[in-house]
C-alpha cells in the first residue's frame, strides 16, 4: 500500500467511525501510518483520540470503515489477536500488576511470544527452561535499554509515576511489536521525566525500527519528535501533515492552539 | 617471563602463572560475567596491537571516560604496554570541563563508554587538535554516527588480530621509569594539573600496601570508585594486577547497593560520604521497621558502641554473652545486608570521617580504618593498623615512606610513590618539592611523637586567622558540622572576621525523612531548606557542635542554602572538595549579609545540568543567629 508520496503504509485507518449512543466519538477518520516513523495524534479533550487508539488495538470495534495492518484487515479482531499481529500499546492510566516486580511485569509482556504448552511448562526442565532463559535475556536487554537495572526486583506499585510509565513501555516493548501505540506517554510527568521519555521514544523508533503512534497533549513534545501529525477535533480529522504544516493550519490554530494555548504550551 | 615491575608486564605474568583465575568481572544483563587472567591478557593484547596499528606509541596519551568497565581497564593497560600513558577522567564532568584536560594532555585516542560520552567529545573535538581516534565501548545508539574518527572497541581489536606482535614486544621494552598514568588533580584552585605517575610509582606503592595489609590472590574488590581517582587506580587496578585478585564492575551506579551485597568484597574502600550514606540508609530502614526489631537493633547497637568507646578509653568492654547474642541477632545480619560480611579490611580516606560513623562500623565488627594519601604520592602515605585505630588520626606512615612536618605544619613526603612532576608544568613541578626533595602535600598536619601517627588538620593554605589573631581552620569546623546526619555540606567563613559564619546545605534524605515524621509538608529541596522547623533543627545541631569548639571559632550566624553544592556548578571538585575562592565569589551577597547584620538575602544562583544546560534557582534565604 503506498500513499501519494510513494511511502509504504504499515497501518491504514480508512473512514472509521464510532458512536456511543448519540455521542459521535469518531466520524469518518482516515490515517496512514508509515513504517518506522513516529506518528502523533493530537486534539483537545474529547476529540476522539483514545477511542481511535482503542479501535486500532481492538478494544472497540468500529461502527463503520476498516483498519488494515500489514495488508491484513484487523478491525473486528479481538485485542489478543491484534497483539499477535505485532501491535502493542500502553495505557493513559497505567495498567500494570502493582504487586509484581518490574521484571515479572515485563516478562508478562512476552506472553504472546511464549510457545511452551501447559504440559511442558509444568515439567519446566528442558524446552520450557530454555525458552524462559531466552525470554529473560530479551527482557534484560530491555531493562538495560530503559535503564531499569536497579529496579528489576522492585514491586511496581511502589515506583514513582514516571518510572511506572517507563515499566509499562517496557512491558509493551517486550512483545517485540512492529507497531507501538502510546496513549499519552508523557501525561502527568515532570519536565525531567518527559525528557527521558522523549529520548526513549526516539530511541525505540531509531534503534529498534518500531513504528510508533502516539497520542499526546503536550504540543511542544509532539512538534519536536513526530514525523507526522494528525489533528482530531470533535471526532473528525481536521488536519494531517508534517509538524510545520500542522502548525500553520488555520483550523488547527482555531481548534486546538487557540482554545487551550496557554495550557498546552 | 614477563617483567614484573610494570603493569602490562604483571598482566602477562598473571596470564602465565594463574591463567584461569578470575581477573575481572562485570555485571551485564543481570549476570556477573567473568574474565580470567588469560582472557584479560588476550583482550589487552588485541586492543594494544590494534592501537599500535593505528599509530599509537611511546609517549602518546589515551584517555578513558566512563563508569568502571572491563574494556576501559583493558584500554588503559594496552596504552601503557605501548609505552604511552593512560589518562582516566571523571565521567560526570560536563563537556567544557573535559575540553581543558583533553587538550592539556595532548590526547591522541579517547575510549568512551557510551553514546552520552561520545556526544560530549564530538561537541568539543575542535578544541582537541591532537585527537585522532574516538573509540566507544557500548554500541547502543551509535548506528547513525559517521564521524571519521569513531571506531568501535571490537573493531580496534579486530585490527589488532590481523597485526599481532607489536604489543608484547613493546611490553618487554618498558621500564619502571615510563609514565603509566596521568591523573588530573581535582583543581580546588586554578586549572587541573596532570600528575605523572610511572609504572615504578604505582607498582612500588601497591607493594607497600600489600606488605602492610592482608591481600590475597582469592580477594574480590568492587570497582565502583571513579576511574579518574587515584584511589581506584591504586587500590583497584594496581593492587589487583600485582596480587592477582579480581576487580568487579557493578552493573550501573544505581545498582551499587545491590551489587555490593551480591559480591561481598573481601576488601572495601569508600569515601567518608560513602560510609555516611550506608549508615543513614541503615538508620532509615531501622526507623521504618517494627517496634520490636527497632528495639533489638537500638539496644545492641548502643551496647556495641559503648563497648567500642570503653575499648578506646582503655577500659575493658566486658560484653561477653551480649556480644555473642548481638553478633547473632544484629551485627552479623547487618554486615551481611550491607555486603561486608566477607570484608577483612575497609578503608576511608580523602576527608575526615565523623567519630560516630567511624565507631558505629567498628562496633558492628567491620574493620574500618583510615588511610591518608594524595594523587601525587600514588595514593598512599599512612594507614591504620588493625589493632590500633584512633578515629582522629590517619595511622602511621608506611615503612619506606618518609614523612616530616615542614613550615606552616605542612606534611612533606618522600617515597617511591612520589610522582614525576606535573605534565608540561615545570614551574608547578618545581614548586611542589622542597630543596631537599620532599613533596609538599599542601596538607597541614601533626606527627605524633609518641605513637608516630599522622593527624591531618586542613589544607595548609586554608588555615587563616580571625580578626583577633586566633588560628582558624575552616575544614576543622566544617567536618564537625558535616558529621551531623542532617548536614550534607558546610562552608565556613572567618578569616580576618570577628566571628565565624556558615552556609549549610541540608541532606535532603535525612531531613526529608525527619520532616515527614513531623508531618511537615514540602515540595522540593528549596522549599524544604527554607522551612522554619528545619532551620531550628539545624540550629540545634550547630549549638551541639559549638560546645566542642573553642570559644572564638564558634559559629555565630548561619543560613541554609536553597540547593546542595554541586560539581556541575563548579562549587566543589569531582571529589567533593570545596572550591573556596569560587564559592566566596559566587556567594558574595551571602557573606556580605553575614557580616552586615542583615537577616535575609535574595540569592539568584545559576545551576548547570549534567548535559551542560543552565537554569536559575531564586530564593530568599533567612539568616539566623546560632546560640
Amino acid at each position: 500500500m503506498a500513499d501519494a508520496n510513494g511511502h509504504d503504509s504499515t497501518l491504514s485507518v480508512r473512514g472509521v467511525s464510532k458512536f456511543f449512543g448519540g455521542v459521535r466519538a469518531n466520524n469518518n477518520v482516515s490515517i496512514e501510518v508509515q513504517k518506522g516513523k513516529i506518528h502523533a495524534i493530537i486534539g483537545p479533550n474529547g476529540a476522539g483520540k483514545t477511542s481511535l487508539l482503542n479501535m486500532i488495538s481492538g478494544f472497540y470495534v468500529p461502527d463503520a470503515g476498516e483498519i488494515v495492518f500489514e495488508g491484513k484487515t484487523i478491525s473486528g479482531m479481538k485485542p489478543n489477536e491484534i497483539a499477535q499481529q505485532g501491535i502493542a500499546r500502553t495505557f493513559q492510566n497505567i495498567a500494570l500488576f502493582r504487586g509484581m516486580s518490574v521484571l515479572q511485569n515485563m516478562m508478562l509482556g512476552r506472553h504472546v511470544l511464549m510457545k511452551s504448552g501447559v504440559l511442558s511448562s509444568f515439567v519446566y526442565w528442558g524446552k520450557a527452561e530454555r525458552e524462559e532463559v531466552e525470554h529473560r535475556e530479551k527482557v534484560e536487554e530491555l531493562i538495560d535499554f530503559l535503564r531499569l537495572n536497579d529496579l528489576r526486583k522492585a514491586p511496581t506499585g511502589e515506583l514513582a509515576y514516571g518510572l511506572q510509565k517507563r515499566v509499562e513501555l517496557g512491558r509493551a516493548l517486550a512483545a517485540e511489536p512492529e507497531l507501538l501505540l502510546l496513549d499519552e506517554p508523557m501525561a502527568g510527568m515532570n519536565q525531567e521525566e518527559k525528557e527521558d521519555m522523549v529520548r526513549y521514544v526516539l530511541d525505540i523508533a531509531e534503534q529498534r525500527g518500531t513504528t510508533i503512534v502516539l497520542i499526546e497533549h503536550d504540543m511542544g513534545v509532539v512538534m519536536d519528535i513526530s514525523d507526522h501529525i494528525a489533528v482530531l477535533d470533535q471526532g473528525e480529522k481536521i488536519a494531517d501533515g508534517t509538524p510545520d504544516e500542522v502548525r500553520a493550519n488555520p483550523r488547527v490554530i482555531e481548534a486546538y492552539l487557540g482554545a487551550g494555548h496557554g495550557e498546552a504550551a | 617471563m614477563a617483567r614484573e615491575d610494570t603493569l602490562p608486564g604483571l598482566v602477562l605474568r598473571n596470564a602465565q602463572v594463574r591463567p584461569t583465575k578470575p581477573a575481572i568481572r562485570e555485571k551485564d544483563l543481570g549476570i556477573w560475567r567473568t574474565y580470567s587472567w588469560a582472557d584479560y591478557a588476550r583482550e589487552v593484547t588485541e586492543f594494544g596491537d590494534g592501537l599500535a596499528a593505528m599509530g599509537f606509541g611511546p609517549g602518546d596519551k589515551l584517555v578513558v571516560i566512563g563508569d568502571n568497565r572491563p574494556r576501559l581497564y583493558w584500554a588503559q593497560l594496552a596504552a601503557q604496554g605501548l609505552g604511552g600513558a593512560a589518562v582516566p577522567i571523571y565521567q560526570d564532568a560536563i563537556a567544557q570541563e573535559m575540553a581543558y584536560v583533553l587538550a592539556d594532555a595532548d590526547t591522541k585516542v579517547i575510549v568512551a563508554e557510551d553514546q552520552e560520552q561520545v556526544d560530549k567529545i564530538l561537541s568539543i573535538k575542535g578544541q582537541i587538535p591532537t585527537l585522532e581516534y574516538l573509540v566507544y565501548d557500548d554500541e547502543r545508539g551509535m548506528a547513525h554516527y559517521d564521524d571519521p574518527m569513531l571506531r568501535s572497541f571490537p573493531a580496534v581489536q579486530e585490527l589488532g588480530r590481523s597485526k599481532t606482535g607489536a604489543y608484547v614486544k613493546s611490553v618487554d621494552a618498558l621500564t619502571p621509569e615510563t609514565i603509566a598514568l596521568m591523573s588530573y588533580t581535582s583543581g580546588t584552585t586554578g586549572n587541573p594539573k596532570g600528575v605523572m605517575l610511572s609504572h615504578g610509582n604505582l607498582v612500588e606503592t601497591a607493594k607497600t600496601f600489600v606488605a602492610n595489609e592482608d591481600v590475597r590472590e582469592s580477594d574480590d574488590f568492587l570497582s565502583y570508585l571513579p576511574m579518574a581517582w587515584v584511589g581506584e587506580g591504586m587500590y583497584g587496578m594496581t593492587v589487583s594486577i600485582l596480587s592477582g585478585c579480581s576487580c568487579n564492575c557493578p552493573e550501573a551506579p544505581e545498582t551499587l547497593e545491590r551489587d555490593l551485597r551480591e559480591l561481598g568484597p573481601t576488601g572495601f574502600l569508600a569515601s567518608p560520604r560513602g560510609w555516611e550514606t550506608i549508615l543513614s540508609q541503615l538508620q532509615v530502614k531501622a526507623n521504618d521497621t517494627t517496634g520490636l526489631k527497632r528495639w533489638v537493633y537500638d539496644t545492641f547497637r548502643k551496647a556495641a558502641v559503648d563497648a567500642e568507646l570503653a575499648k578506646a578509653e582503655g577500659r575493658s568492654g566486658g560484653l561477653g554473652l551480649k556480644r555473642l547474642l548481638g553478633e547473632f541477632l544484629v551485627y552479623g545480619p547487618v554486615r551481611d545486608q550491607i555486603g561486608l560480611r566477607r570484608a577483612r579490611w575497609c578503608y576511608t580516606g580523602g576527608a575526615p570521617l565523623g567519630h560516630d560513623t567511624f565507631r558505629f562500623f567498628r562496633a558492628i565488627g567491620i574493620n574500618l580504618k583510615q588511610l591518608y594519601g594524595s594523587t601525587e604520592v600514588s595514593g598512599l602515605v599512612s594507614l591504620q593498623k588493625d589493632a590500633n585505630v584512633n578515629p582522629d588520626t590517619s595511622g602511621q606512615p608506611c615503612p619506606g615512606i618518609d614523612v616530616k612536618i615542614g613550615e606552616n605544619s605542612e606534611i612533606l613526603v618522600k617515597s617511591k610513590g612520589v610522582f614525576k612532576g606535573y605534565y608540561k608544568r615545570t614551574d608547578a613541578s618545581a614548586e611542589a618539592f622542597t630543596a631537599d626533595g620532599y613533596f609538599r602535600t599542601g596538607d597541614a598536619g601533626i606527627l605524633d611523637d609518641k605513637t608516630g601517627e599522622l593527624l591531618i588538620i586542613d589544607r595548609a593554605k586554608d588555615v587563616g586567622k580571625m580578626a583577633d589573631g586566633t588560628a582558624y581552620a575552616p575544614q576543622f569546623i566544617e567536618s564537625k558540622l558535616k558529621f551531623s546526619a542532617y548536614i550534607s555540606e558546610a562552608v565556613s567563613f572567618g578569616s580576618d572576621r570577628d566571628f565565624v559564619s556558615v552556609m549549610i546545605a541540608i541532606d535532603p534524605n535525612t531531613v526529608g525523612n525527619w520532616a515527614e515524621k513531623k508531618g511537615i509538608p514540602f515540595t522540593n529541596y528549596t522549599d524544604l531548606s527554607q522551612k522554619s522547623e528545619i532551620r531550628e533543627l539545624i540550629a540545634t545541631e550547630i549549638t551541639r557542635v559549638n560546645t566542642t569548639l573553642p570559644q572564638s571559632v564558634r559559629v555565630k550566624r548561619f543560613l541554609l542554602l536553597a540547593k546542595d553544592l554541586d560539581a556541575d556548578d563548579a562549587e566543589v571538585t569531582r571529589t567533593r572538595k570545596l572550591r573556596r575562592a569560587y564559592i566566596a565569589e559566587r556567594y558574595a551577597p551571602v557573606i556580605d549579609a553575614f557580616y552586615s547584620n542583615k537577616t535575609e538575602v535574595d540569592l539568584r544562583t545559576e545551576v548547570t545540568f549534567e548535559d551542560g544546560r543552565r537554569s536559575h534557582v531564586e530564593a530568599r534565604l533567612l539568616i539566623q543567629d546560632a546560640a
